[in-house]
């Protein structure tokens, strides 16, 4: 019966047990602990990725109104295990003039920043790898290592577009990162702390009801971390080739091909733990495999919209999505935290269902001015137009009459 | 030796034949790559000491933004990269190497006179309370307040500098007169 209430504790427990009993010195257990838990989580994230790839692939099918891989298996589920044999007795292609270690190591270094995150996620109240006072930094921390890994990728490749893609990855995954830390600070604030589980416990009401705009701001700027569509201008095709792996071939391309779909997912975890309540729900905190079981609804319905957003938006343009940080997203962020910061001061004292309501107001307040804001700047910023509207080639023509036609 | 001096010693050799790498490989790039692995094992050694806070500032500031911004800036100047086989150390390497020496001995005197460098180290209970305490005292008048602005109004200086010196002047119209 504990087995069923919560796997991964009674797991460690008869681990821990058997260890001992074993002769073994309790900080050795530990750590031979440790090692096989994070072996067993980095192993099922990267077969997770299987099922991810596919559940994108026949999403993305269904959105573009055809059927997505549907041949492997019932409804085609082994399409990715097919492609993942393929891709292992892939030949590797070392480009001419690469930098040997740089070009090896992003591949490594790229699923490893995306891997490394989820130590620090909350999946239930017992299942998580550890407990951080500063899990929040080290979440942006680590996933700042994912951008280093892209400009090694990019150096190493001796390719211009590789280098320009990475140039381009980089520099938006940098820019994006800054109102993604503003608007982090206002889950600290509500918190009062940096740890993740301490955020996730604390979410009496969940934090996307006190402040969406802050909820909207952070979504946006995890897209464009990943780089998904409408933020894939890193890898436009007509300009970068693919951008910053236009060199990499076989199971080197797979590494980042994972990184990236597991990225994808993980900023859906992130999401719904910071903004929808984690593993919190009904009978969650007696349970733990129940709580896994709500994170899991949480983030996958994210995830959902993460594709959503993928199979119907256009891409943006580099201008564009560099003024759309800068001029817009950093801004309001930080309007928001000033305020936010203030009305939580001056409401220190009070309830829950007083305070709620003012955010939400603030909130609004904030969304509309912004909104009135763009559309001010762009009505003025319209570019102004040179020439005839009616061209002669595209020019309708009416059709002859008879009179003209015989004159 | 317990199983944190090994730990120690592994991280500090690393940090140590990075740094050296660092100043005498042949690319700037990887010059640079070697910093960064340089950066990676001070974060190391404060997580060992369990300032985990300023660990994960460490990789967060120096490999997550001033690194890659060195990494920009090496790129961006093409001879930089183009430029295999440079000298890595320039002519003036004695004076340089008697000045870090002189540096370094420095600093060992300094830390060997500070009384508080002889505290027995103690194994700190792992809650938020630290991280608490640096933020009041970072926002205390009576603490470091005061550092703490100065040194965010020479960042604005900074950054204000650098717009001026990187903004496009547009040439004036004629017109608007």
């Amino acid at each position: 019966m504990d087995f069923l209430r919560d796997p991964i504790a009674f797991f460690t427990q008869w681990l821990q047990t058997t260890l001992l009993g074993w002769g073994l010195a309790e900080p050795a257990a530990q750590v031979v602990g440790f090692a096989i838990g994070a072996f067993m989580a980095a192993t099922g994230a990267m077969l997770f990725v299987t099922v991810l790839i596919w559940a994108e692939r026949k999403l993305i099918g269904r959105i573009q109104d055809r059927y997505g891989p549907n041949r492997v298996g019932p409804f085609g589920i082994f399409q990715s295990i097919a492609d993942l044999v393929k891709i292992f007795i892939k030949e590797h292609i070392d480009p001419v003039g690469m930098d040997w270690l740089p070009f090896n190591l992003a591949p490594v270094l790229s699923v490893a920043a995306v891997l490394t995150m989820w130590v620090a996620i909350p999946f239930a109240v017992t299942i998580y790898g550890v407990d951080f006072n500063v899990g929040l930094l080290y979440l942006v921390a680590v996933g700042g290592l994912g951008e280093l890994a892209i400009i090694m990728a990019g150096w190493g490749s001796n390719n211009k577009y590789a280098l320009l893609g990475a140039f381009r990855a980089v520099g938006m995954f940098i820019s994006y990162e800054v109102p993604m830390v503003i608007t982090l600070l206002i889950p600290v604030m509500l918190t009062g702390s940096l740890s993740m589980n301490e955020i996730v416990r604390q979410q009496e009401v969940w934090y996307i009801v006190v402040s969406p705009l802050a909820a909207l701001i952070f979504f946006i700027t995890q897209v464009a971390e990943v780089g998904r569509s409408p933020f894939d201008l890193t890898e436009a095709e007509s300009e970068l080739v693919s951008g910053f792996n236009v060199e990499y071939s076989g199971l080197k391309f797979g590494m980042f091909y994972v990184a990236d779909f597991l990225h994808a997912f993980t900023i859906s975890l992130l999401f719904s733990a910071l903004f929808l309540g984690g593993w919190r729900g009904p009978g969650a905190a007696e349970i733990p495999i129940l709580g896994f079981i709500y994170f899991a609804i949480k983030s996958s319905l994210v995830y959902f919209l993460v594709i959503l957003m993928r199979g119907s938006l256009p891409r943006f343009r580099v201008d564009h999505m560099m003024d759309f940080n800068w001029k817009l997203l950093t801004p309001i962020s930080l309007v928001l935290v000033i305020l936010t910061a203030l009305a939580l001061k001056l409401m220190a004292g009070l309830s829950l269902w007083v305070q709620i309501p003012v955010l939400l107001v603030l909130n609004g307040l904030v969304f509309v001015l912004a909104q009135q804001m763009i559309t001010g700047f762009f009505r003025r910023r319209r570019p102004r137009e040179v020439g005839d509207r009616s061209r002669p080639v595209a020019r309708y023509s009416p059709p002859q009459s008879d009179a003209g036609s015989q004159g | 030796m317990t199983p944190m001096q090994i730990t120690f010693i592994l991280i500090a050799a690393l940090t140590l034949v990075s740094a050296v790498m660092a100043v005498t490989a042949r690319r700037m790039m990887h010059a640079a790559l070697w910093l960064i692995a340089t950066l990676m094992g001070v974060a190391m050694i404060f997580a060992t000491l369990q300032a985990s806070f300023f660990a994960v500032v460490q990789v967060m500031v120096y490999v997550g933004a001033i690194a890659i911004l060195i990494l920009f800036a090496i790129m961006l100047t093409r001879r930089s990269t183009l430029e295999a086989d440079q000298a890595s150390l320039g002519r003036g390497w004695i004076i340089n190497a008697l000045a870090a020496v002189g540096v370094f001995a420095a600093l060992v005197t300094a830390v060997w006179a500070w009384p508080a460098a002889d505290t027995v180290l103690t194994e700190l209970s792992r809650d938020a309370e630290q991280l608490a305490g640096l933020g009041q005292i970072i926002a205390d008048p009576n603490g470091y307040a005061v550092p703490f602005e100065v040194s965010s109004v020479l960042l604005v200086a900074v950054l204000v500098g650098a717009i001026y010196l990187a903004v496009e002047r547009k040439p004036q119209h004629g017109g608007r007169q």
